[in-house]
């Protein structure tokens, strides 16, 4: 992003603001400390110690409000799909959203059998980035994120170009750059 | 007290009980009406006394080998003091079933005729705040009975994904042996 200029003075950096922001969101992606089902298991384990999260400037959020992240760790039903809607309105824009595992991808095992599950989150709102897996591996989620910042990097905060297509992280190359496989 | 005699005692009470083995070991099938009473003889009597409401629950007849179709409800008690248990069954129709609430004698219940209530449409007369426990107020239908017909939709949220219909499960079979 941008670069330097020799006739400026130390410590001055020239680069488009869009840029500024997109850099910035990308490396402070909060999350909202939201799980319903094992899913939740791996993610916590992906904030923990072992695989830290928090390098990425990823930290929890307690409330919607503070959250641009919201990773959908695990299975939602009908009665909960309510409560996800009313979370995903009250983060503020731009605001990403993370399907992570089978569940929340499609019902997973829940699909067919069952009377109560929403098969898949996207029914309700909509989804950047989905992991697929049961439960996803932290390496999977982390595997996600880096395709979710790509996505963020790209955002126009005062351009007007649209989101990107969506993505499925760890699928072959063709679903869009990937920082890891490029 | 041993198993025929406590089904005595019962019969005391409800002489239509009639003792059913089940397993290893019996269960008491009374007519539905005779449970209010029945409940609390067995909970304060000094011989019984059932302080403890193990377990109650319900399920779906229909299909079941040797079974009329219909709903049944179960409570399982415990008495502490002399050790010995009880279940108590009893078969309601499928058609608006209804039965006492023993909620007023173990509080314990009042939850656990909420599920019934809420998966099964049993209606526990005399329950202090008989809703639904896990589904949302609105939803249609109770998901346990064996004839229930998955939803299309709930609250315009379809169920089905990519314009798949989830159809009826099919009617449960009778198994073979079965009546």
């Amino acid at each position: 992003m941008g670069g330097t200029d020799p006739d400026l003075p130390d410590g001055v950096h020239l680069t488009a603001v869009d840029d500024l922001f997109a850099w910035g969101k990308e490396h402070s992606l909060f999350y909202l400390l939201f799980a319903t089902a094992c899913c939740g298991i791996e993610l916590m384990q992906t904030g923990g110690p072992r695989y830290d999260v928090d390098r990425l400037g990823m930290i929890p959020r307690a409330t919607p409000r503070q959250a641009d992240l919201m990773i959908i760790a695990g299975t939602i039903t009908h009665k909960m799909a309510s409560r996800v809607r009313t979370l995903w309105e009250q983060m503020t824009e731009p605001r990403w959203v993370v399907s992570m595992g089978a569940c929340a991808n499609s019902g997973g095992p829940f699909s067919k059998a069952s009377y109560s599950v929403l098969n898949g989150v996207d029914k309700v709102i909509p989804v950047d980035v989905y992991i697929p897996g049961c439960p996803p591996r932290p390496e999977a989620l982390i595997d996600g994120v880096m395709v979710l910042r790509e996505r963020v990097r790209r955002y126009r905060t005062l351009g007007l170009r649209d989101r990107d297509p969506q993505v499925i992280a760890g699928a072959d190359d063709d679903f869009g750059t990937h920082p890891g496989k490029a | 007290m041993d198993a025929d005699a406590l089904l005595a005692a019962v019969q005391r009470t409800v002489p239509e009980a009639v003792a059913v083995a089940a397993g290893p070991g019996r269960y008491l099938l009374v007519p539905a009406a005779a449970v209010d009473g029945l409940m609390l003889r067995l909970r304060d009597e000094t011989e019984l006394a059932f302080a403890s409401l193990m377990d109650l629950t319900g399920w779906d007849l229909l299909g079941m080998p040797g079974a009329e179709p219909g709903i049944a409800v179960g409570w399982w008690l415990e008495s502490p003091r002399h050790r010995h248990q009880v279940a108590i069954r009893v078969h309601l129709p499928r058609e608006a079933p209804a039965v006492a609430s023993v909620a007023a004698l173990w509080p314990v219940a009042g939850w656990w005729e909420r599920e019934v209530y809420d998966l099964l449409g049993v209606h526990f007369s005399g329950h202090p705040d008989l809703r639904r426990l896990l589904l949302p107020e609105d939803w249609e239908g109770h998901p346990l009975r064996k004839d229930y017909a998955y939803p299309v939709a709930y609250r315009g949220v379809a169920h089905a994904r990519d314009g798949q219909r989830f159809a009826a499960p099919p009617a449960a079979k009778p198994k073979p042996g079965g009546a």
